[in-house]
């Protein structure tokens, strides 16, 4: 059994923001596990641009995003233990891993996890037909072009106009492949309008809203895909069934928090977030136990993943500091219109804290109040309020100290 | 000439409309000064940044990612990735490495290190 | 693939063909395996409900109904000797309504008449002692006490590499197109190669007619019954723990809701002839009706964690029993046929019963002494602990590798599966073997990896790995 201060589960932009954060709170003795042979996670594979105009002051790529990461972890002599697996993680903080050497045990004084999300497949869509080849998920297909160099096919539609499937359409148009269609079964597109223009508008290819995918054919490669309009139930309207000849269907249609060690170690999950239920600190509902990053919400800017991580490092290191004896928390819920909010509780002997969230559905102008009991403790205006797009309001810690019961966030259009 | 652009510098999303009349572009629509600039050069000289991979000839099944130093000319995006497509490395590489220099107008760089 | 001639050829790598050929060596009989796909238990085997029948259901007096009750203990004891997992679980036939209840009065005299004694009609508060999350429309139960639930690929699989580890051989990418009779059998294959036996066991599952009237028997008629099932997340696993049937109606023979031995769900299966064995779509009709009914039975099962469906086409018949025995036709040419439902129950029945078929027309069968029916356990990695673990890992490196994060199956293991007979060959050989990209993800993030390992093991290119074979790339080319 090793013991170390601070284990961090995942090595991707959050594992490392939240290990540099720790260690420059006072923390020396870090870890960072990571299942790849290299830190850096999904980045890696997201060769393009626009990461990092928020937290870095300037447009990197996600290589460079990494990277940039990468180099702050070895400049504090940060231990990383690479193409090593973590499989299970208790309430007590022993991190059990496995590598090519063997069986690893550590004990931690307090654990981040910061493992990431995955891609929801083909099988929880329930998309009737057969089972060729040629039906990726999107991450996966860009993987196999980014990182390992190959061709996935030539004729290619993509279900979801989430970021990713945005970008692989323009991705696989500039390798050369003709996109025939961005499918998007909501009645608006779930990625970042930059995306929208330079992925599919730069190339000419069609965004198709309310629409799905009905069927998929093709007995060992894809051969084609029936699409098809939705009623507002998103049940598929049969008359506007229409086929597409196609031999590479992309799946981009949401990612799912990768909670697995977290259930296991008797974790507190919000339905919703698909998370853990976390308090400002980013600390879980066990002990020295934190989460940051895809693996507690899903994000739309890694810019935004550091910032979580940083809030986690820093929690983590206090943590273990002993500090933060005397808070008092109170929850924080969604109202009106907001779908989620997080942290889903909040110390009201803290300082300015911020509250994250999403919409429930697209709004132009909107003000959110956010309160407790009948006392305004903040209010924000926004011009347009997308679910694609987190919010951020803050709670000034004067404001929070006057607080004395559950604190909710309520959408009010404009 | 007239056009109707998405704003894409923050996520509020304007609608422009840029109407170019000689050498004077209007531009309405726009709700910062940025917005301006933006539809601006959109019209007049849209540019973007390629990104794409070169393969390493000396690693097993490996790609470096590589960007245009600068964004170049929309119009070249398919010429850029023309010469991209020719290029092979030889590991190592750094980030910030020169792959090609001069492509329509940009160089083309390394945005990974392969040891 | 020589020459030299064969004593008997097994037409058809399903579990009914596996275990025929793992019998045939047990006497060190030289027989052949001559099978359509790329790889083994791509068939009704593949994807069928994997439930050992307690018996209760055949006619009594018919070929099912006595292989069935001879079935369930041999299949048993076979699963065990090839380490299948194999759970004794225990089904309930749930009944809705006082009609339907009588209904298992029916089921339970016929299970009598069958022979079989593990059964009990219990009512409806007894049902949901047994099971939480049954429905409160549960009004009486029959209570199956033997049966069970097996991995049905699974068990084909270790069939076969218990029957090539014993001499046995495999010929994949044979797709039988003609069989002429002359001192031997001469078997041709659509690719032009030729196999020479003395016998011929023709159990080609949905294919079975076709190859039958190759010999001149046209006897045999076989009707295509597709069925679809959904597979649920491991966090669905824990809602029942028995396999829940529904009395079959008129509208039916019902869903079932089960566990599987891995710790999934299962639910399905629809009933609907096709016009072909190859239609394996599934349909929304048919994913709406198993969710639909499965909650009749388990109103709390949580589709949304539904991680994959699949449809699986039976080889069914008019006559609704098995059709096994010589062929009228055909001398020396032995019909293994119609077998659907309960045929996974009865695979090692129906090979020890083929071998008295094989007496009768004048096969010597002895045992041999070489014979080892125990099979190697793939999965002796999964069930080490932590230190046992830390041991292996130490001379076996890519244990220590996890590949597949979902399933948490390591590189060693697919290695073992691409390299153990029968050999996987492509992506979906490597997952039934392991379960690698069967779990939540499924194979997002590890098929590349996984691609990569077949393609060093097998010596090829990444473009040359398929998913199943034929024409199913995964990648073009090389950028």
């Amino acid at each position: 059994m090793e013991n170390h201060d601070i284990v961090i589960i995942g090595g991707g932009p959050a594992g490392m923001a939240a290990a540099v954060a720790a260690f420059d709170s006072g923390i020396k003795d870090v870890v960072i596990i990571d299942r790849e042979k290299e830190v850096g996670g999904i980045l890696r594979q997201c060769i393009h641009n626009g990461f990092g105009l928020h937290k870095l002051g300037k447009e990197l790529t996600g290589p460079e995003y990494a990277n940039h990461y990468k180099l702050e972890v070895e400049k504090r002599g940060i231990t990383v233990y690479a193409d090593t697996t973590v499989l299970s993680v208790t309430p007590d903080k022993v991190v059990t891993a496995t590598n090519t050497s063997g069986i690893l045990k550590l004990q931690a004084k307090a654990v981040i996890l910061a493992m990431g999300c995955r891609e929801r497949s083909r099988g929880a869509l329930n998309i009737p037909g057969t089972r060729p080849s040629g039906v990726f998920s999107a991450g996966c297909a860009q993987k196999l072009i980014n990182c390992e160099g190959y061709s996935v096919g030539k004729r290619v539609v993509i279900l979801g106009s989430g970021d990713i499937g945005l970008i692989m359409a323009r991705r696989m148009s500039l390798e050369g492949a003709k996109v025939e269609a961005v499918c998007e079964i909501m009645p608006y597109s779930g990625g970042l309008t930059r995306n929208i223009v330079q992925c599919l508008e730069d190339y000419g290819i069609p965004l198709y809203l309310s629409t799905t995918v009905a069927e998929i054919h093709g007995n060992e490669r894809l051969t084609g895909v029936t699409i098809a309009e939705v009623d507002e139930r998103r049940q598929v309207k049969p008359e506007t069934k229409r086929y597409i000849p196609c031999d590479t269907l992309l799946l981009s249609v949401g990612l799912i928090p990768e909670n697995e060690l977290t259930i296991g170690a008797g974790i507190g999950m919000d339905p919703i977030t698909g998370g853990a239920v976390v308090d400002e600190n980013r600390m879980t509902d066990v002990s020295g136990i934190f989460a940051c990053g895809n693996v507690l919400q899903v994000h739309d800017l890694v810019d935004y993943v550091s910032d979580e991580a940083e809030i986690a490092g820093k929690g983590a290191a206090n943590y273990v500091k002993g500090l933060g004896k005397a808070d008092n928390r109170v929850k924080a819920v969604a109202g009106n219109g907001v779908r989620y909010v997080l942290p889903q509780r909040v110390n009201t002997r803290g300082g300015d804290t911020d509250i994250f969230l999403r919409v429930t559905a697209p709004f132009g102008k909107v003000k959110f109040t956010v309160k407790s009991g009948d006392t305004v403790i903040a209010t924000a205006i926004k011009l347009r309020a997308t679910p694609g797009e987190m919010e951020k309001i803050t709670l000034k810690a004067d404001k929070l100290r006057t607080v004395d019961g559950d604190i909710r966030v309520d959408l009010e259009e404009m | 000439m007239e056009r109707n652009l998405t704003c894409i510098l923050c996520p509020r999303g304007c609608t422009l409309n840029v109407t170019v009349d000689g050498d004077n572009v209007f531009v309405t629509g726009n709700s910062c000064p940025r917005g301006r600039y933006y539809g601006e050069e959109e019209v007049i000289a849209p540019k973007r940044t390629v990104t794409s991979i070169v393969r390493v000839s000396n690693r097993e099944d490996t790609m470096v990612s590589v960007k245009t130093e600068t964004p170049v000319a929309k119009s070249d995006i398919f010429t850029v990735m023309e010469a991209i497509r020719k290029a092979s490395v030889t590991a190592p590489v750094k980030v910030g490495d020169v792959i090609l220099t001069d492509v329509c107008g940009s160089n083309i760089i390394a945005t990974k290190n392969i040891d | 693939m020589s020459n030299e001639k064969y004593t008997v050829a097994v037409i058809g790598g399903g579990v009914i063909g596996g275990m025929i050929s793992r019998e045939l060596t047990r006497y060190g009989i030289k027989a052949v395996i001559l099978e359509k796909g790329n790889d083994v238990a791509l068939g009704a085997s593949k994807a069928n409900s994997g439930i050992v029948h307690g018996g209760y259901d055949p006619e009594p007096n018919t070929l099912k109904a006595k292989l069935n009750a001879l079935g369930v203990e041999k299949l048993f004891k076979a699963a065990s000797e090839l380490n299948v997992p194999i759970k004794r679980n225990g089904s309930l036939v749930c009944a809705f309504s006082e009609e339907e209840k009588a209904h298992l009065d029916l089921l339970y005299k016929r299970g009598l008449e069958n022979g079989i004694t593990a059964l009990e009609i219990i009512d409806g508060d007894k049902a949901r002692e047994l099971e939480e999350n049954l429905s409160e429309s549960v009004v009486a139960a029959l209570w199956v006490k033997n049966a069970g639930i097996v991995c049905p690929y699974e068990l084909t699989v270790a069939s076969i590499g218990n029957a090539m580890d014993n001499g046995a051989e495999l010929i994949t990418d044979f797709e039988v197109v003609a069989i002429n009779k002359k001192d031997a059998f001469e078997i041709l294959s659509a690719d032009g190669k030729t196999v020479l036996a003395d016998y011929v066991i023709n159990c080609a599952g949905t294919y079975s007619g076709k190859i039958a009237s190759l010999v001149g028997d046209n006897s045999i008629e076989i009707i295509p019954r597709a069925g679809e099932y959904l597979l649920l997340d491991k966090a669905e696993g824990m809602r029942v723990k028995h396999t829940i049937f529904q009395v079959p109606t008129k509208d039916g023979k019902g869903i079932l809701v089960s566990p599987t031995v891995d710790g999934n769900l299962l639910t399905g299966p629809t009933a609907s002839v096709v016009a072909s064995p190859a239609n394996k779509e599934t349909t929304a009709d048919g994913m709406n009706k198993v969710n639909t009914l499965a909650l009749k039975s388990v109103p709390t099962v949580n589709f949304r964690n539904v991680i994959t469906s699949f449809t699986g086409v039976r080889a069914s018949n008019k006559g609704g029993d098995f059709v096994i025995g010589e062929s009228a036709a055909c001398k020396n040419f032995i019909n293994v046929a119609a077998i659907d439902s309960p045929g996974l129950t009865c695979c090692v029945s129906i090979a020890e019963y083929v071998m008295d078929i094989l007496k009768g027309v004048g096969l010597k069968l002895e045992l041999s002494n070489d014979f080892n029916g125990k099979r190697n356990d793939p999965h002796f990695f999964r069930k080490m602990n932590d230190e046992e673990k830390n041991e292996f890992i130490k001379s076996n490196p890519t244990y220590g590798r996890i590949v597949c994060r979902c399933e948490g199956i390591s590189e060693g293991e697919m290695r073992y599966a691409v390299k153990t007979n029968p050999p996987a060959s492509d992506l979906d050989g490597v997952k039934r073997r392991t379960r690698a990209g069967m779990g939540r993800c499924q194979g997002g993030f590890c098929s590349p990896t996984v691609m990569k390992l077949i393609a060093e093991e097998r010596g090829i290119g990444k473009e040359q790995v398929t998913k199943n074979g034929g024409g199913s790339y995964i990648v073009t080319e090389k950028l």
